[in-house]
């Protein structure tokens, strides 16, 4: 069966779309997550939706309801918890721990189809529901609009927090709001990918894009390129594949960029070359 | 430089009265009364957690006084006041960090606003050259030397045109000659434009011709007045509470602490600097024995006498950084044809 059978297909175009959902939203936060050293929260969060998501399972057969409660507690924990960075780490080190603890507990007393928890790890784009999707719609929405508003400041504040918050920045207000945004775009994610392998677009996109420029909007686009391309790419990949999930071609297509980028970097983001005009150059090419 | 305006508070560019900081239950410096006129450039010199940045906090209206006033321009502190500008002390950016010199300038316009980042604007191109960036504002900040983004910064905080500049350690971990390009950019917006700076330091030699007056504060103490008045041997060591030697060497000013501590927060002739300095520079002699053995004790001790400093945090500060007042190699000579005395014309008593 050819590639237009697939994308004639609802299932398929369900797919396709949430996949460009999340790679959307990914793409947007991903510069962020890298400027703020933020690697390590993206994990946390996205293990604990797990947690959330095996709660929402056993409880009420609704795992994506469960994974947006889990993962908006544990970021508002984190948010409370570690305001500096290195303690921020070990904050989420010690909830995850925990969290993962419960998350197998949970599992253990869920008796419904074996898939259901594997699903949640690694991701079931197919399955996506019409429920789910306007879950994946709203999220999408929300996180673009509250990125759109407050991009500037955050950057500001990611970059340079002691002069943003005399510059009148609520720098502590947004890295709480961003924790909100990251935690909502790490649980529509973690559908597609799963969360094991959200960081495949929540950082490694924006991780090529810095390799290639210097400019915040330039890495802002490139970054949502680099998440859509490996996300709905990777989608139509796994068309062709039976029983490889698509979230392997995901995360593969995913690092390909990257190392691309990494090799391309260089030679686009010199030291002392105008950013500017090699940096179109670049974004044109992979 | 406008003088003689600050006995009149009301035209006061800052104006502080009985002020006293604390952080948590400590108390910082308590009952800080001094008005900076404006055009002015003050010092704020003193050791490590001495209270030289939370005094930046509170003129930024970020930390409110436990007791007494503070106005700028007669009005209480606000925070994100376009008429203030900051240069924070110096933090290592990443070399990926996805912003160009001329975006961190715009940040200065517009950071603060709403919406997606812009990256035009002609002031940020005339605050960009006038600071000398034009060659590498296009480029990472990440990928830049630490004079490069220090004139950034202080463009940063320019292109605001503000009435009142507040820099925290501008030199921190620059060698001699961004030193001095960062002061004599200072100095020529200063002259210009007739801005107010608030310029907190630990070192005072690079800055010597640029102030018009100190504020030196210790052990939660304080003395304002003129360089000659406060960086004098009586005056610093009734600050310290114990005994400090100011030494004048040509037109540098050396403080040597008789403790560890004081010698620490004073002035760094730090244990690495020290070791080259002692035996080659005659000017070294003057100070007394015994303080050759406390500087040397410390400097096997521990790499600096500031144990306390998070150096770690600083990029190459121990190499280049906080340029010493010091001693290596002829930089006492050669400023030799200058004249002696800072021309610091005020004449406020000690106060404290």
């Amino acid at each position: 069966m050819g590639l237009s059978f697939y994308l004639g297909q609802p299932f398929a175009q369900h797919a396709l779309l949430a996949a460009f959902l999340v790679a959307l939203t990914c793409g947007l936060i991903g510069p962020f997550v890298v400027t703020r050293g933020m690697a390590f929260a993206v994990h946390g969060t996205a293990e604990l939706a797990f947690t959330g998501a095996a709660a929402g399972l056993l409880v009420g057969n609704n795992p994506v309801a469960g994974a947006l409660v889990g993962s908006l507690v544990v970021a508002t924990m984190i948010g409370l918890l570690g305001a500096r960075p290195r303690e921020r780490d070990s904050a989420i080190g010690v909830i995850l721990g925990f969290g993962l603890g419960m998350g197998v507990l949970l599992l253990s007393y869920y008796h419904g189809f074996a898939t259901a928890a594997t699903n949640i790890l690694f991701g079931n784009i197919f399955g996506v529901s019409g429920n789910q999707l306007t879950v994946l719609v709203v999220i999408g929405i929300l996180v673009v609009a509250v990125m759109a508003t407050w991009y500037r400041p955050l950057l500001f504040a990611s970059v340079d927090p002691e002069v943003a918050e005399a510059r009148g920045v609520p720098v502590r207000r947004l890295g709480l709001v961003f924790l909100v945004v990251l935690a909502l775009t790490v649980t529509g994610a973690a559908q597609v990918v799963g969360t094991l392998l959200v960081l495949s677009l929540a950082i490694t996109p924006a991780a090529a894009a810095q390799r290639l420029s210097a400019s915040p909007l330039a890495v802002a686009v490139l970054s949502i390129v680099f998440a859509v391309l490996a996300a709905d790419g990777g989608l139509v990949a796994s068309f062709e594949s039976s029983n490889v999930k698509a979230s392997v071609f995901v995360a593969t297509f995913s690092f390909a960029i990257y190392v691309v980028a990494r090799v391309a970097g260089p030679l686009v983001r010199g030291r002392r070359t105008p950013i500017r005009h090699r940096a179109t150059a670049g974004s044109s090419s992979p | 430089m406008p003088k003689g305006l600050h006995q009149d508070r009301g035209g006061a560019a800052v104006s502080l009265r009985s002020a006293t900081a604390r952080l948590g239950s400590r108390s910082v410096w308590s009952d800080l009364s001094l008005d900076i006129a404006p055009g002015e450039c003050l010092a704020v010199l003193g050791p490590n957690g001495a209270g030289k940045t939370t005094l930046l906090r509170v003129l930024l209206g970020l930390l409110p006084l436990a007791s007494g006033t503070v106005t700028i321009d007669g009005r209480p502190p606000r925070r994100g006041s376009v008429h203030i500008g900051y240069v924070a002390q110096q933090r290592v950016f990443d070399r990926d960090l996805p912003i160009r010199g001329r975006d961190l300038v715009q940040f200065g316009v517009d950071g603060h606003r709403r919406g997606l980042p812009r990256t035009r604007g002609r002031d940020v191109d005339a605050a960009i050259a006038a600071v000398g960036a034009t060659a590498f504002a296009s480029s990472a900040v990440g990928m830049l030397s630490g004079g490069e983004q220090q004139r950034l910064r202080i463009a940063q905080a320019l292109v605001g045109r503000p009435r009142l500049l507040l820099c925290d350690e501008p030199l921190l971990s620059l060698d001699i000659a961004s030193q001095q390009g960062v002061v004599q950019l200072l100095e020529r917006h200063r002259r210009e434009h007739g801005t107010t700076v608030v310029f907190v330091t630990h070192e005072i030699n690079p800055v010597i011709g640029f102030i018009d007056r100190v504020l030196y504060v210790a052990a939660g103490r304080w003395a304002a007045g003129s360089t000659n008045d406060v960086m004098t041997t009586s005056t610093l060591s009734s600050l310290y509470g114990t005994h400090v030697d100011v030494v004048r060497v040509h037109d540098r000013i050396v403080v040597v602490g008789g403790d560890v501590e004081g010698a620490a927060g004073v002035h760094h002739l730090h244990g690495s600097d020290l070791g080259t300095g002692l035996g080659g520079v005659p000017e070294d002699r003057t100070r007394a024995p015994a303080d050759h053995e406390a500087h040397f004790q410390d400097g096997h001790g521990r790499d600096r006498p500031s144990g306390d400093r998070p150096s770690g945090d600083r990029p190459s500060g121990d190499d280049c950084g906080d340029w010493p007042g010091a001693p290596s190699s002829g930089d006492g000579q050669d400023v030799a044809g200058q004249p002696g005395a800072p021309d610091a014309g005020g004449s406020d008593p000690v106060g404290g």
